[in-house]
């Protein structure tokens, strides 16, 4: 946040300069200072809620300071195994979605071929999706595999009916590669081939110039893109919902405690959560600053 | 290595497992959905499907019987999306233009919701507008600005406030990137050929949207007089005065003819993107209606979501999920038309 350069867009003297002035200096200043504080208030009431002891069973209302749930932070029925299946959950479909994303991604920018607007135009249309359809067609789909002809005699039974583990990988490596393919896409985009081109020209065979050459360049784009899919895979809610059955993720068991009690456990897996998040963020930035000449050659 | 000898077809060869996966998962599945909506049935007697029946009135029946909860969704997301613009235009544009060394912690600040769950940001805010909430016990205990039996969950206040914060960084993202993207040259070029501030045109067009919005928001919150007896139309005139007197200020004193001229036309597609956004997950949410408010303020989610999961009445909630869809990408077309902007992808600028 600078000082205003000197009355932006302003003509004559005056109070109106001055206000002008004023405004420019102070007011958007406080304005971005205040909705900043807006976005992180609930994250602030989260981090003081785990340390609260409720009374009555929804941690609502503030009670007493209490370390007890920081002591057991996993001592809720089902809150262990919800957890761990998020984790397995958000590690398989970013590996998969990653590599079908980057895929799609370097066909797109590499190649000019026929259908090339169409695909483009397709991998937007999911994310333009509102997650409440996304889920619903998918709990379609699955359900019709057991009860619908013609899925009912080509699918064997307890592949995607009853729901579970599979069917939750399945709906984030969907509604992944999309945000995947966009990522990738904008890293790519302006790509220096001559690069690619000077190591052919050396003698190396497409293969070599992929690995030595196109992949540690593109390398970025991928990491941040399986970054994305990794936090919209670990947080998703309204597409577990609808396609996880019995098996609980994070979320999804919030969703079913809340019901009949709320225990800071919650809040504590949640501050936890937020924690190593913002600690990878710090990581992965000092690593990036630290890299800094590769970083230079990312075309912007 | 064979692979790469037909040249031609390695695009095809690259994007096969992923665009076959989007096939199998998002065009069969709606595929399914669109004939579960035509079908008769429910998961335990059976589905009758297309062919056999052709049953339109699931479409025609539940738009009528849900229809308080079609414009729930429209009203609430719609107003959570102009609120979401309100704040995130300016924080865009000073992260974008005044950011200096602090934009990207700004822009980390901005994300940093996302780091904790969807989930747990919403009950966060039943916790802060709860009756015995801290904004609660501040605005009515301490400065008795709201009578005792004054409360904000289950309201639509309360539902409006969480879809508007939970899309924020959806709404500010974009504009970031487009308003980034804007030719500063140009802005200067602009103040050189005498773009002062902007203070007839301003005082006029602030105070006419300055009005509108506060009415539009009045009129959405008070929406089925839910908020309570205070909330009567005779409230829409005074607050609707003070939007317009706040919008002249701010038009007239505020922003300057290079930004009308300049910035907020380049950032248009931006704005495009954001407020699409913002708008369908805001529309689709249940999340929200279901911690925030009340059985008044169900949204069409809250609707789908029971239909799908706990009566599985199949046939009625895939035609609400295809009435929602449609809603959204009429809302789409007619939004595109009036920005006039091709930007849909927001691809090649």
């Amino acid at each position: 946040m600078t000082a205003a350069s000197p009355a932006v867009g302003m003509d004559g003297p005056g109070t109106g300069r001055r206000l002008w002035a004023f405004a420019d200096r102070w007011l958007l200043k406080l304005f971005t200072i205040g909705a900043i504080t807006y976005l992180m208030v609930p994250i602030v009431v989260m981090i003081v809620f785990s340390f609260n002891d409720p009374v009555g069973k929804f941690n609502f209302v503030w009670a007493e300071f209490s370390l007890d749930a920081w002591a057991s932070p996993l001592n809720r029925p089902g809150l262990a195994d919800a957890l761990w299946t998020s984790i397995v959950v958000a590690i398989v479909g970013t590996f998969i979605a990653t590599i079908l994303g980057t895929l799609i991604a370097l066909a797109l920018v590499r190649y000019s071929f026929r259908g090339r607007n169409a695909t483009n135009l397709f991998i937007f249309i999911p994310m333009a999706t509102p997650e409440i359809v996304l889920g619903a067609s998918l709990l379609s789909i699955f359900v019709a595999t057991a009860t619908q002809e013609p899925f009912k005699s080509i699918i064997p039974p307890g592949i995607f009916y009853p729901l579970g583990l599979p069917t939750i990988i399945i709906a984030h490596v969907m509604f992944n590669i999309s945000y995947v393919v966009v990522t990738v896409k904008a890293r790519i985009q302006g790509f220096p081939r001559h690069l690619e081109e000077a190591a052919m020209d050396l003698g190396a065979n497409e293969w070599t110039t992929f690995w030595k050459v196109t992949f540690p360049l593109i390398r970025p784009g991928i990491v941040a893109a399986a970054l994305l899919a990794f936090s919209l895979s670990i947080d998703d809610f309204i597409v577990t919902n609808f396609t996880s059955g019995l098996v609980n993720t994070f979320p999804v068991w919030i969703w079913g405690t809340i019901r009949n009690n709320l225990p800071p456990q919650v809040h504590v897996i949640g501050t936890a959560i937020f924690l190593i998040a913002v600690g990878g963020v710090a990581i992965s930035t000092w690593l990036q600053s630290r890299g800094g000449r590769t970083v230079a050659i990312r075309p912007r | 290595m064979s692979l790469f000898r037909s040249r031609r077809a390695i695009p095809y060869l690259l994007m096969a497992p992923g665009l076959l996966w989007l096939f199998l998962f998002f065009v069969v599945p709606n595929v399914q959905m669109l004939l579960f909506s035509l079908s008769e049935g429910t998961l335990r007697t059976g589905f009758t499907t297309p062919p056999e029946v052709w049953d339109f009135e699931n479409y025609t029946g539940s738009l009528t019987k849900f229809s308080a909860n079609f414009s729930n969704s429209i009203v609430f997301g719609g107003l959570a999306t102009i609120l979401t613009f309100l704040i995130g235009y300016p924080l865009a544009y000073a992260i974008a233009f005044k950011g200096g060394r602090w934009k990207n912690l700004l822009l980390f600040l901005v994300i940093a919701p996302f780091f904790t769950s969807f989930l747990i940001r919403t009950i966060s805010w039943r916790i802060i507008l709860g009756n015995d909430g801290p904004f609660l016990t501040v605005v009515r205990d301490v400065l008795g600005l709201v009578p005792a039996n004054f409360s904000i969950i289950g309201t639509p206040l309360a539902v409006v406030g969480g879809l508007t914060y939970q899309f924020l960084p959806f709404m500010v993202l974009p504009l970031y990137v487009s308003i980034e993207k804007v030719d500063r040259r140009l802005i200067e070029a602009a103040q050189d050929l005498y773009a002062g501030p902007w203070r007839r045109g301003g005082l006029i067009a602030g105070a006419i949207s300055g009005g509108l919005v506060a009415i539009a928001l009045q009129v959405g919150l008070g929406y089925g007089s839910l908020i309570g007896e205070d909330a009567a139309p005779a409230a829409v005139l005074p607050l609707g005065v003070i939007g317009a007197v706040a919008g002249g200020l701010v038009g007239g004193l505020l922003i300057s003819q290079a930004f009308i001229r300049v910035t907020l036309p380049l950032s248009l597609p931006g704005v495009f993107a954001a407020s699409i956004l913002t708008f369908i997950p805001a529309i689709g949410d249940y999340v929200n209606a279901q911690l925030l408010g009340s059985p008044k303020t169900q949204m069409v989610g809250n609707v789908i979501q029971g239909r799908f999961l706990d009566q599985n009445d199949y046939p009625i909630a895939a035609a609400l999920a295809f009435l929602l869809m449609a809603g959204i990408l009429i809302a789409i077309a007619l939004y595109a038309k009036l920005l006039g902007t091709e930007e849909l992808t927001g691809g090649r600028a």
